[in-house]
């Protein structure tokens, strides 16, 4: 069990280690993109040392970062991680990026977002996991679906890209509600 | 609007910068107060002596004046000048538009008189045609029913429910985002 939970079905949860990979997660955001789905700073070149002074340092207590590797050949193909602004609330935000394009859409999202979730269940004691997505990301309010998140509301025209005004949706899912979509427990 | 009413100046309440040194020992007091923290943050409370309130307030000053990210208000009674909460925009996004208000006052005993109606017509238009933003947003937990109240009063729609998301005396409490789009605020103004 212990050894499961970091271990989806097609990917396992990594640790970030900056000397393997900085160069590759800088390289993403090479595609604009990957950049705008992720977040809502402007786009820009990311450069390596940004990656690296992201996870250098001692890991905080309240932020887990992970790589998203794949278990059929252990590439290096996203970053997932969860972050919690007080641990009073329980409650914390979920993120992912899937670095190439030839990887979305092929099911490694939504392993690695169950995979994240029960380990805010299961090791952090969370209540619930949150998360904000953009109105323009169809794929990943899919994946987060699948993966048992409901929107919660709509921040309305929150974002301006490409000329137009986009939501922000929030969804989040609940401990109980995760527990009961679980197997339950042989015997 | 007109370009010589002043951003600044409500009926009875004004907004102004932040004393350092006289509005520390201040809001050090409100600290005390465990209503006022809840409302104010998602952070546990922590009373906080005067220097610290000072070393925040120093380092909120810092940022401002390096990111032109927010914009921080004391606000104060027009008569004698005392301090009796303070307002802010923040987190602002010039790329989309948005920012985060927060507005609170202080004492219990200086709520209820309409000085928060005051500033916040006062941040609205500072945000809307100062700022030029295209909307704003607040954060308000569901055991603040007046704070909600408040914001819909003014205008401000419940966008997001994020459920059970606050744990506060051993219960827990759905937390709101509520929102105001500069559009509807012309409309209304
Ligand atoms: C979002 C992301 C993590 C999802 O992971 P993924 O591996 O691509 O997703 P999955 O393959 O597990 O699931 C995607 C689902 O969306 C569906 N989908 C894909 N494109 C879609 C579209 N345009 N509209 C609606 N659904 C779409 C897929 O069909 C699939 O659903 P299905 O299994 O019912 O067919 C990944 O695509 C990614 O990192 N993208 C770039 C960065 C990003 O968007 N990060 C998230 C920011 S909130």
């Amino acid at each position: 069990m212990t050894q499961e939970l970091l271990r989806g079905e097609r990917v396992r949860l990594a640790a970030p280690d900056p000397d393997q990979g900085a160069e590759q997660v800088a390289g993403w955001h090479r595609d604009s993109e990957y950049s705008r789905l992720l977040d809502s700073d402007p786009a820009r070149p990311v450069g390596v040392r940004e990656v690296t002074d992201w996870l250098g340092g001692e890991p905080k207590p309240t932020s887990f970062n992970f790589w998203i590797r794949t278990l059929a050949d252990d590439r290096l193909i996203g970053f997932g991680g969860l972050w919690l602004h007080h641990w009073t609330h329980r409650d914390a935000w979920l993120g992912i990026g899937i670095g190439e394009r030839a990887d979305w859409g092929q099911g490694y999202g939504t392993d690695a977002v169950r995979v994240l979730v029960r380990f805010g269940f299961l090791e952090l004691g969370l209540h619930r996991v949150s998360l904000s997505v953009f109105g323009y990301n169809p794929r990943a309010q899919r994946a987060y679906a699948k993966a048992g998140f409901v929107a919660e509301g709509r921040i309305r025209q929150l974002l301006a890209r490409d000329g137009q005004r986009w939501d922000e949706v929030v969804m989040g899912i609940l401990y109980a509600d995760w527990l009961r979509t679980q197997a339950p427990a042989p015997g | 609007m007109d370009i010589g009413v002043s951003l600044y100046e409500g009926e009875r309440t004004r907004l102004g910068g932040i004393d350092l040194d006289k509005d520390a020992a201040v809001i050090a007091r409100w600290t005390q107060d465990p209503v006022y923290l809840h409302r104010t943050g998602a952070e546990p409370v922590r009373p906080l002596a005067a220097g610290q309130v000072k070393k925040k307030l120093e380092a909120q000053a810092k940022e401002a004046q390096e990111g032109r990210r927010r914009f921080d208000f004391a606000l104060r009674l027009k008569d004698d000048g005392r301090l009796i909460g303070l307002a802010a925009l923040e987190g602002v996004e010039w790329s989309h538009g948005n920012a985060w208000l927060r507005l609170a006052l202080g004492e219990p005993a200086d709520r209820g008189h309409g000085y928060g109606g005051e500033a916040l017509r006062l941040l609205l238009r500072y945000g809307f045609y100062e700022l030029n933003l295209f909307r704003l947003t607040a954060e308000c937990g569901q055991d603040n029913p007046g704070g909600l109240r408040f914001l819909e009063r003014h205008g401000f729609t419940r966008e997001v429910c994020r459920r059970q998301a606050l744990y506060r005396a051993g219960q827990r409490w759905d937390d709101y985002c509520l929102g105001l789009l500069r559009a509807e605020w012309e409309a209304r103004s």
